[in-house]
């Protein structure tokens, strides 16, 4: 067995290990990091894949960032595990057996009988100098520049959707009104009154 | 040596799993969407090893867009909870009805 081989099937174990996990444990806390892990384990099939920039993005965005923003809401929510675990058992022969009848219908469509090695040949390994990262640049910004630039939006329309959904005015909070505090007049403040002075 | 076989067995492993995760957690909103991060993340697999064993990018530049909607997704889905969870106390399904009428 090859290097790569022994590679490979101790990372598609931990991440199948790591999956089941996800969808087993009791806590949704082991679960948000059980998925971390997972997505670790698929950054370095990736690799092996040869789609560097991709195993670096998955681990800086998705690890870095996806997964923390799952970790902050799980702690801050105060979620009743026992009650969303109930009809568990129940549920498991079903979602068991749906699982088990696509993996194989999946398996037997996309088998070694269609793409194995003798259909799909390991195309050669890319030269010692050829960029990935840059490949892929190049192809964003000129073939796929338009599509870029959309989702660009969709990030920016992501930004002020998930900001004003969570945004929240209490009535009864009292802040500074930065701009009506600037717009303020000498006149409206102070009163000069002119009186007698006492004796 | 692997073959492109390998791979898209392993993705379909992974996708049968997240399946089978959305029924046995289908009370908890959070394990749902965690459920559909793992399903993209093994559509994005495939997406991988076919562009590795046809030797075209396409298939990388689709998984860089894949990665963007599915950050906007999450961040959206995850704000959709927490207003929902400040308005029921709950995340749990059986207690959005709300639309039932």
């Amino acid at each position: 067995m090859s290097y790569e081989k022994m590679i490979f099937y101790v990372v598609a174990a931990l991440l199948v290990f790591s999956a089941s996990m996800v969808i087993l444990r009791r806590n949704p806390v082991h679960s948000a990091l059980f998925l971390v892990f997972a997505f670790f384990q698929s950054a370095i099939l990736w690799m092996l894949l040869e789609a560097e920039f991709l195993a670096i993005t998955l681990v800086l965005v998705y690890v870095g960032a996806v997964m923390v923003l799952f970790l902050f809401v799980i702690m801050m929510l105060d979620i009743d595990v026992a009650a969303m675990r109930a009809g568990f058992i129940r549920y498991v022969w079903l979602g068991g057996v749906i699982a088990a009848v696509m993996l194989v219908e999946m398996v037997l469509v996309v088998g070694p009988a269609r793409f194995g090695l003798e259909h799909y040949p390991k195309p050669q390994p890319s030269a010692a100098d050829y960029a990935n990262t840059e490949a892929i640049g190049q192809q964003l910004y000129t073939t796929y520049m338009y599509p870029f630039e959309i989702a660009a939006v969709i990030l920016l329309v992501g930004i002020v959707a998930a900001i004003g959904l969570t945004l929240r005015r209490r009535p009864e909070k009292k802040t500074q009104n930065i701009s009506r505090q600037l717009q303020v007049k000498r006149e409206e403040r102070v009163r000069l009154v002119s009186m007698d002075a006492e004796d | 040596m692997l073959a492109l076989s390998d791979y898209l067995i392993l993705s379909a492993i992974l996708f049968s799993l997240s399946i089978a995760g959305i029924f046995l957690n289908r009370k908890n909103l959070l394990i749902l969407l965690m459920c559909v991060e793992l399903m993209l993340l093994a559509v994005n697999m495939n997406f991988i090893a076919f562009s590795h064993f046809l030797g075209d990018l396409s298939g990388q530049i689709f998984v860089f867009f894949i990665l963007t909607v599915a950050a906007a997704e999450a961040a959206i889905g995850l704000a959709i909870l927490v207003v929902l969870f400040r308005n029921k106390r709950s995340i749990n399904v059986d207690d959005i009805g709300t639309l039932k009428g």
